[in-house]
């Protein structure tokens, strides 16, 4: 299996309240509020797709979404858009 | 199916407050039961009052919004009644361990087949800040403005005391350890117990100079430590998290099956 | 012999019709006088494969009866005053929610602790006003075995075309004496069956959107349509809303559907009603009495009736304003201190006309307590 590849963070702004969880534990950085206090991807060639802005959002509005890398047996890897 | 076929979309954004752990549980929970691969018919959520008992409304199962502190005991009817069904309860720490305590040593002593969510976050939110049974000794709340006086609950030891066949702790820090011990606590046959450290930044948080969301986080990050570490031997004061109890017991709905045997009676077809 | 005759308590005739209702879940809490209704079931049930589970209490109980009518079980508890009390709050959640389901109260002295293991009938008030809010409630009542059987049968059909839970308010005489009783045959007496909505999966089911005839088509929990249940003033799909057009609508609709079916609901018994001169009124054990008595002076030729009410609440204002409009004297026969008289008083014109027989002494009130009010009411030294 190779390495995800970052295609897109994808951003609920509706669903966003601007907590900053996601800015705060980012890794790299990856992640800024912007002036209407929503979290918005400013570094996204940073992002090493570890998820871990999505797993701890609780308004759910981060998903990271990955170039669809096929494992050994060929299939698809679940994680990508919904 | 996706994370996000399990929620009500149009309940969101939810009324939870900005930072609130309790989103971060339920971004756990729906990943546990996703990667278990269950239907969305096979599980009855069933909640109380408070914040936490909000849960229910957002995602796409069968949903049982009670009273508050009955939750386990609503559910108790649900689970006997159709055994086949997976119940997960999650609770606020008042709504399980004030107004629901009886109900909740009770459901672990039965040794049924429940999954019980205690969504800790120290405080009544929904009321405004008041302190829970498990504030914990010197903390403030909006009942408590010159300090508490009133000791906490150890959530794992009442658990195991009571009789829970599994016991487990995590926090919203350790997100996708929250989504394991979620995964395994459905899976156990038996009254399951997983306590959450969760922030209220908005009542506890400030209250009690914790900061924001992400520095309570920090906090869980900082003083939680796995069950039996190095680090817990060194610092007898860190809370320790991960799967405590796992016991084979026999489950009350089995049981019960078995008295039906002993009565002559048939047990009814499942769905 | 007839195998149909039994020598049994009421609280035994109570569980022998809830069975030929279809009772399949108990949840209850050990508590004098109701405790035989327990016991029976925890033998009898897992015997036709249906479940009985003792709680941690009262409250416990009530809660894992609607839990478990939400799966598609006929379901019921048994209690007395002081557990009564404890289940109010999850009976209002059985009313808002539109769950069918039954609930006993053999009825001691009270209140608080009161007398364990006396007769009283002072929750008759409870039973309608004991939750909180606005509402309304179906309570019915008996005062021999055989009506035990028919009324609690009738309690469960009431339950489910409703979907509202049914106090059955008897008392500790009934639930604890024995006589003679005849077992009813199956299919002897109608029994109604837990309307399922015909709303295929995959289409939009609204849990809570009458049908034009007022009742509502249910769903198990565990079938095809995933739906929310809530205390909260919910929606016509069971979400919350504050919506006042909303509130508004479902609050109607929760009063509506029982007050404007009083007369389905209503039952009642009427010894020598035609000519009466003064009107007993009375339910329950005390029936028994006030019946004796009202036999008596017909054998000596007074034009005494009895109204006997089986259903208290709904009250049968209409009912029993038409039994009392020639009646010169009325007389309420309760064990309390006249929670029946009030809505008879409502009910009778005009209300000066209205009297009470009653006691509150743990004592089973007798046909010569009865006479000694009827000498003071008529004036004759008898």
């Amino acid at each position: 299996m190779g390495k995800p590849k970052l295609k897109e963070h994808i951003i609920n702004r509706d669903w966003c309240k601007g907590c900053g969880i996601c800015i705060h534990f980012c890794p790299k950085s990856v992640l800024e509020l912007d002036e209407q206090d929503k979290a918005v991807a400013v570094r996204p060639e940073d992002c090493i797709c570890c998820r871990l802005c999505e797993l701890r959002c609780p308004d759910l509005a981060i998903e990271v979404e990955t170039e669809e890398p096929k494992d050994e047996a060929g299939n698809k890897e679940a994680g990508s858009k919904n | 199916m996706a994370v996000k076929d399990y929620i009500r979309k149009r309940f969101f954004p939810h009324m939870w407050c900005p930072g609130c752990g309790h989103g971060i549980v339920l971004n756990a929970l729906l990943r546990a039961v996703e990667q278990l691969g269950m239907s969305k018919n096979e599980i009855v959520m069933v909640s109380g009052i408070g914040c936490s008992s909000r849960i229910s409304g957002y995602v796409d199962f069968h949903t049982l919004h009670t009273i508050h502190g009955r939750a386990l005991a609503f559910a108790t009817g649900v689970k006997l009644s159709r055994p086949e069904l997976n119940l997960i309860v999650p609770m606020g720490d008042g709504d399980a361990l004030s107004i629901g305590g009886n109900h909740f040593i009770h459901a672990a002593r039965r040794n049924i087949d429940i999954t019980a969510i205690v969504m800790n976050n120290r405080i009544y939110g929904m009321t405004g800040g008041q302190y829970s049974p498990l504030s914990g000794y010197g903390t403030l709340a909006t009942t408590a403005p010159y300090k508490n006086i009133d000791h906490d609950f150890d959530v794992v030891d009442l658990s195991v005391a009571a009789g829970a066949s599994f016991v487990a702790r995590s926090t919203t820090y350790h997100v996708r350890h929250l989504a394991d011990i979620i995964k395994d606590a459905v899976l156990h046959e038996g009254f399951s117990v997983v306590e959450v450290l969760s922030q209220c930044p908005t009542y506890f948080g400030r209250k009690n100079k914790m900061g924001g969301a992400a520095e309570m986080m920090e906090l869980f990050k900082k003083n939680t430590t796995p069950i039996g570490s190095k680090a817990k031997k060194e610092n007898p004061e860190l809370t320790e998290r991960g799967i405590f109890v796992r016991n084979e017991i026999p489950e009350y709905c089995s049981e019960y099956d078995k008295i039906i045997e002993k009565a002559g009676g048939q047990i009814k077809e499942r769905l | 012999m007839n195998k149909n005759i039994k020598f049994i308590q009421g609280n035994e005739a109570c569980v022998e019709a809830a069975l030929y209702a279809g009772l399949d879940f108990f949840a209850g809490y050990p508590i004098t006088p109701s405790t035989e209704v327990a016991e029976h079931l925890s033998s009898r049930l897992p015997q036709i494969g249906g479940k009985f589970i003792q709680m941690e209490d009262e409250i416990a109980s009530m809660c894992a009866i609607i839990g478990a009518s939400l799966t598609g079980h006929k379901v019921m508890t048994a209690t007395s005053g002081p557990g009564f009390s404890l289940m109010q709050e999850a009976l209002g959640y059985a009313i808002m929610t539109e769950i069918p389901c039954v609930i006993v109260n053999v009825q001691r002295g009270g209140p608080s602790t009161g007398l364990p293991t006396s007769v009283g009938q002072g929750d008759v008030g409870q039973a309608l006003w004991g939750t909180h809010g606005d509402h309304a409630i179906i309570a019915l009542t008996a005062s021999n075995h055989q009506d035990v059987f028919d009324i609690t049968v009738h309690a469960f059909n009431m339950a489910e075309t409703y979907r509202t839970p049914v106090v059955l308010l008897f008392d500790e005489v009934v639930g604890h004496m024995r006589e003679r009783f005849f077992m009813p045959e199956p299919g002897e007496l109608p029994l109604v069956e837990r309307l399922r909505t015909s709303v295929k999966g995959g289409v939009d089911y609204h849990p809570y959107l009458p049908r034009e005839d007022g009742r509502l088509p249910m769903s198990d929990f565990g079938a095809e349509h995933r739906y929310n249940v809530t205390g909260l003033f919910h929606d016509m799909w069971g979400f919350p809303s504050n919506n006042p057009g909303v509130v508004h609508g479902l609050i109607r609709h929760l009063m509506d559907k029982i007050n404007n079916n009083v007369h389905q609901i209503t039952r009642f018994k009427e010894y020598y009603l035609e000519d009466a001169r003064t009107v007993l009124i009375s339910y329950g054990s005390a029936a028994r009495s006030a019946l004796h008595v009202v036999e008596n002076r017909r054998k000596r030729g007074e034009r005494l009736g009895l109204l006997e009410l089986q259903s208290l609440w709904p009250f049968p204002f209409g009912l029993v304003r038409k039994k009392c409009a020639d009646a010169r004297y009325v007389v309420v026969v309760e064990m309390n201190m006249g929670q029946i008289l009030q809505p008879v008083r409502m009910a009778v014109d005009p209300p000066e006309k209205v009297f009470l027989a009653n006691r509150i002494d743990g004592v089973f009130i007798n046909p010569t307590d009865i006479r000694n009010i009827l000498r003071l009411i008529q004036g004759k030294g008898m």
